[in-house]
C-alpha cells in the first residue's frame, strides 16, 4: 500500500497543472482514484458523508453481474458440447466458454474505457464510473458468436452516441448496453440472428448432431409455444440465447443482491415482471379459441422465462439514470416496459427480443412518465393551498 | 390529548461521543464576542465604540433596515474591539468581561399573561431577546411588524449527538414556561410545541402540543411545520429554539438578559463528552482546553450535518447549542470503495456494517469519492420526510426556474432539512449550498 502510494506521489506532479503531462490528467486521476479513495474533506455543509461513492455503486452492480457472467460461460461450453453430441464436465464446459467469453468482454473494456478516457482528457473533465457495468453488459447481451469487431464498434457506438455527446455518465437518455446491443441487431442483423446463439466452432472427427437446432425459443414460440424449451430448462438457464441471459435464476440471484444493497430498484423489477404478467394473461383471454398453438395462448409466465426478459427487467431497466425517476413513475416505466415486451414478441415476429426494444422505448418515455407525476404532485400541492 | 405525529422517512445517524447528562459550568471567559454575521439578513449598525463600558442587555448594535431591532451584550464589560473583514464588514464586537460580578440593565420583571402582545414585543426588543425569534420561509430574524400565522418551538433535536433537550428544559421548568406563555401572547394563541416521546408532557396548557416520533429530522422545525400545516406563499412563520425560550423567560422572571446557555461537547475526539453552562459570545477555547484528542480534529459549531466548521479561537456563535469534534479525514485509503468496510456506515448495505445495526461510528469528515453528476434516484426522497420531490426542486433550483422552485415547495424548506439529503448523496453533490441558493434567489426575486 505504502509503495503504491508512493508510486503514485513520485509521478503525480507530472500530471498536475503544469506538469509534462498535464494533458493527461483526467486519465491519471482516473487510476489514482481508482487506487486510492481520495483524501478529500468536507468543505462546506455536512461534514459527514455516507460511505457510498459511484464506484462503489457500480462495483455492487458488477457483483450482482457475476451469477449470470459465470452460468453463461458455462452454458456456453455446455450447448458447444450439446450440438456436437459430447458429454463434458463442468470444468471443460465453463473453461471452453470463458475462452470464448473473455476476449468479448476485453474487446468491450477496451473500446468503451478507449472512448471515455479520450473524451476526458479532450473535455478535461473527470472520467466516471459508469462504463464499468456498460462494459460487462454489452458481452452478456451478446451471441457468443459475435466477432470482435464488432463488439469494439458497438462499444464504441453506446459510448459516443449513447452518453458522451449528452455529457457522459448521468446525462445519458438511453441505457447504453442495450443501445449497443439494439445497434448491432439493425447494423448486422444476419449476425444477431439465425444460428448464431451456440459456439459451433468445429471439434475433431465430430459433426453437429441431426437433431440440433439454432433456434431460440422467442423463434420457437411464434409458430408453436409447446415446442420451446422445458419450463425447468428456461429457468436454470440450459438453452440457447445471448451469454448472460439464459438462466434467470442467475437473474434473480443478481436481482435479490440489487435489492438487498439498495443499489437497484426493486420496484422497477417487481413491476416490469408484473407488467409482463398482466399483458400475457390480457392476451391469453383474448387468444383465438380455433388456433390452439397461437402465441397469444403461450402461459403468461413463460415470458418471465424465455429469452432476456429477466436480464432486461433486473439489470437494465433498473439502470437509474435512463429509468424513470418518481417512485410513482418507476412503477408506471416497470407495468410498461413489461407490457410492452409481450406485445412485441407475441405480435412481431420479426423483433424477437422485444425487451430490449421496450426499455429502449420506455427510456425515451421516462422523462415524459416523470413529467406527468410531478405535474400532478404539483397540482396536489396547489390544492392543498 | 396531544396527537402523535409518526415521521417514517428519514435516518438516525448514531455517532460516537454524545454528552452524559452532567452538566458542569463554566467560568466566563476574559473576551467575549458577539458575531454579526450569526444573524441572517442584518446590516449592523453600531451603537458602541472600543472602550465603551456596558452592561449585560445593553445594545451593542441595531439593524440598519429594522432600528429596533437590537443586539445587547450577554455580559457586562468593556467593548475591546470591533473586528472587521473585507469592505469593513463587522465580523465581531469584542467585550472585555468585568472580573467582578456581572452588572445587568435592568428591565421591568412581569408576568407575560398580563402584558399586551405590544408590549412583549417592547420588552423582546428592548432587551436583545428578539433575535432569538426567526422565521420561515428563508430562516431569517422575525420582523416585529409581522404577524406570524404560528409559532413553533420544537423541544426535540433528532440531529446526530444533539443535546437532549429535555434535559436541558428540566433545568429550568419555570423560565421555560414563562417564556412560552409570552410567546402564546405573541402568537395570540397559535403557538405549537413539538416534543418526542419523552419530552415533559405538562406542556398542553400553553399551546398546541403534537408529539413526534421517528429518525432525524423529525426534530427539525421544518419538517414539524410541515407535517402540523405547511408554510404557503405568503405565510410567514416564527420558531424559537427551547434555550432561547428559557432566555426569554428569565428576562420576565428576573427582569434581565441573561443568556447562560447549556451547550453540549460531543463527538469522538472529546474526552469525556458532557453539557457545559456557559454565556453566549463565550470563546470556545475556555470549552474546549484540555478537553479534546486526536492528531487532526475538526471542530464544528453546531452538529455534523449542519454546522460550522470553526476553530478554539472562534467564540460561540448565538445560535449554538453544541459544539462537535470529530477527526478529519484527510488520509487516501488504498481501493477503499472496494473492501467490506465494517466500520463504514452508509444508509445503503453496500458496506457490511449493515450486519450490525445498533453500532455507533466514529466518523471522519472525509468525503468517501468525488462529486459526480446525479446518478442514483430515490435516495434524498427515502430520508426527506415532506411532500416535496427533492431533486426537481434541486433542478429547479440549479436552473433559476423561480416559478417552479414555487411550485415544487421552495417556501417549506431550509437547508437543515436537506442535509440528510446531502449526507447520503453517491455523487456528493452539495444539496445544502444548492438550496440556500435557492432561497436566497426567491428571496431577492420572488
Amino acid at each position: 500500500m505504502k509503495i503504491a502510494r508512493r508510486l503514485v506521489d513520485s509521478v503525480k506532479p507530472h500530471f498536475d497543472k503544469g506538469g509534462r503531462f498535464e494533458k493527461l490528467h483526467p486519465a491519471f486521476d482516473a487510476l489514482e482514484t481508482f487506487l486510492f479513495v481520495p483524501g478529500r474533506t468536507t468543505a462546506q455543509g455536512v461534514h459527514i458523508r455516507d460511505a457510498m461513492d459511484l464506484k462503489r455503486t457500480m462495483f455492487t452492480v458488477i457483483i450482482a453481474l457475476i451469477p449470470p457472467l459465470l452460468f453463461g460461460m458455462w452454458n456456453v461450453g455446455y450447448q458447444h458440447h450439446r450440438a456436437f453430441g459430447m458429454e463434458a464436465s463442468l470444468l471443460d464446459n465453463f473453461l471452453f466458454g470463458f475462452w470464448k467469453v473473455l476476449p468479448i468482454i476485453v474487446v468491450s473494456y477496451a473500446a468503451g474505457l478507449g472512448v471515455e478516457f479520450l473524451f476526458a482528457i479532450r473535455r478535461g473533465h473527470q472520467i466516471s464510473e459508469g462504463y464499468l457495468v456498460t462494459g460487462l453488459l454489452i458481452p452478456l447481451t451478446l451471441p457468443v458468436t459475435i466477432p470482435l469487431w464488432m463488439v469494439a464498434l458497438a462499444a464504441i457506438f453506446c459510448t459516443v452516441l449513447g452518453k458522451e455527446v449528452f455529457g457522459g455518465t448521468g446525462m445519458n437518455f438511453m441505457n447504453p448496453a442495450l443501445l449497443a446491443r439494439v445497434f448491432l441487431f439493425f447494423a448486422f442483423p444476419a449476425y444477431m440472428s439465425g444460428d448464431i446463439w451456440t459456439d459451433l466452432s468445429p471439434e475433431p472427427g465430430r459433426t453437429v448432431v441431426d437433431a440440433w437446432s439454432g433456434a431460440t425459443n422467442l423463434v420457437t414460440f411464434d409458430s408453436n409455444y409447446r415446442q420451446i424449451s422445458s419450463v425447468s430448462d428456461m429457468f436454470w438457464g440450459f438453452e440457447q440465447g445471448s451469454i448472460g441471459e439464459t438462466s434467470v435464476f442467475a437473474c434473480l440471484l443478481g436481482a435479490l443482491l440489487l435489492i438487498g444493497t439498495g443499489v437497484g430498484s426493486g420496484r422497477i423489477i417487481a413491476s416490469c415482471f408484473a407488467g409482463a404478467l398482466l399483458m400475457g394473461l390480457l392476451l391469453n383471454a383474448l387468444a383465438p379459441a380455433d388456433l390452439p398453438n397461437h402465441p397469444m395462448h403461450t402461459p403468461a409466465y413463460y415470458h418471465w422465462l424465455m429469452g432476456g426478459f429477466a436480464f432486461g427487467a433486473v439489470y437494465m431497466a433498473t439502470d437509474p439514470v435512463s429509468a424513470a425517476q418518481t417512485e410513482t413513475g418507476k412503477w408506471i416505466y416497470g407495468l410498461l416496459i413489461g407490457a410492452f415486451t409481450v406485445l412485441l414478441r407475441v405480435f412481431n415476429p420479426a423483433y424477437p427480443e422485444g425487451v430490449m426494444l421496450s426499455i429502449l422505448l420506455m427510456n425515451v418515455f421516462a422523462p415524459l412518465i416523470d413529467h406527468l407525476v410531478v405535474e400532478r404532485h404539483i397540482k396536489n400541492r396547489i390544492r392543498r393551498a | 390529548m396531544a396527537k402523535e405525529i409518526t415521521i417514517r422517512k428519514g435516518f438516525d445517524i448514531r455517532l460516537e461521543g454524545a454528552a452524559s447528562r452532567q452538566i458542569t459550568d463554566l467560568p466566563v471567559s476574559d473576551i467575549i464576542a458577539i458575531k454579526p454575521p450569526d444573524f441572517p439578513g442584518i446590516i449592523p449598525r453600531l451603537l458602541v465604540a472600543p472602550g465603551d463600558e456596558v452592561r449585560a442587555g445593553q445594545p451593542l448594535f441595531y439593524d440598519k433596515n429594522l432600528p429596533d431591532l437590537r443586539v445587547t451584550s450577554p455580559v457586562s464589560g468593556e467593548v475591546a474591539d470591533v473586528v472587521r473583514g473585507d469592505k469593513r464588514r463587522i465580523l465581531e464586537v469584542r467585550i472585555l468581561v468585568d472580573k467582578t460580578d456581572r452588572r445587568y440593565l435592568d428591565f421591568p420583571a412581569a408576568d407575560p399573561a398580563s402584558l399586551s402582545r405590544q408590549d412583549i414585543i417592547r420588552h423582546l426588543l428592548d432587551s436583545g431577546c428578539w433575535p432569538y425569534i426567526r422565521q420561515r420561509p428563508f430562516s431569517l430574524l422575525a420582523n416585529p411588524a409581522d404577524t406570524p400565522r404560528d409559532i413553533f418551538v420544537s423541544c426535540l433535536d433528532t440531529a446526530p449527538l444533539a443535546p437532549d433537550l429535555t434535559f436541558i428544559i428540566e433545568q429550568e421548568m419555570d423560565a421555560f414556561k414563562t417564556g412560552l406563555t409570552a410567546l402564546g401572547r405573541l402568537a395570540e394563541g397559535r403557538l405549537h410545541i413539538g416534543v418526542g416521546r419523552h419530552s415533559p408532557r405538562s406542556l398542553e396548557a400553553f399551546g398546541n402540543v403534537h408529539v413526534f416520533t421517528g429518525p432525524h429530522p423529525a426534530g427539525n422545525v421544518g419538517i414539524q411545520i410541515h407535517h402540523v400545516n405547511p408554510i404557503r406563499k405568503g405565510d410567514v412563520v416564527w420558531y424559537v429554539h427551547p434555550q432561547d425560550v428559557i432566555i426569554m423567560g428569565r428576562l420576565f422572571r428576573e427582569g434581565r438578559y441573561r443568556p447562560d446557555r447549556v451547550v453540549a461537547l460531543t463527538g469522538s475526539c472529546v474526552t469525556t463528552p458532557q453539557y457545559y453552562r456557559v454565556v453566549t459570545g463565550q470563546q470556545l477555547s475556555a470549552l474546549t482546553e484540555g478537553r479534546l484528542k486526536g492528531l487532526f480534529t475538526r471542530l464544528v459549531q453546531g452538529n455534523v450535518l449542519t454546522g460550522q466548521t470553526t476553530t478554539p479561537a472562534d467564540f460561540l456563535s448565538f445560535y449554538t447549542q453544541q459544539l462537535t469534534a470529530i477527526p478529519e479525514g484527510n488520509e487516501p485509503e488504498f481501493l477503499g470503495w472496494l473492501l467490506p468496510g465494517f466500520g463504514k456506515l452508509s444508509l445503503s448495505r453496500t458496506f457490511f456494517s449493515w450486519l450490525k445495526p445498533g453500532r455507533t461510528y466514529a466518523l471522519d469528515t472525509n468525503t468517501h469519492g468525488e462529486e459526480r453528476a446525479f446518478v442514483m434516484t430515490g435516495q434524498y426522497d427515502r430520508v426527506l420526510p415532506m411532500n416535496i420531490y427533492p431533486v426537481y426542486l434541486l433542478k429547479a433550483i440549479l436552473a433559476k426556474d423561480l416559478e417552479r422552485m414555487e411550485q415544487l415547495g421552495i417556501y417549506e424548506v431550509a437547508e437543515e432539512d436537506f442535509a440528510l439529503c446531502e449526507f447520503v448523496c453517491t455523487s456528493k453533490i452539495d444539496v445544502q449550498r444548492i438550496i440556500a441558493e435557492g432561497l436566497e434567489y426567491v428571496r431577492k426575486e420572488g
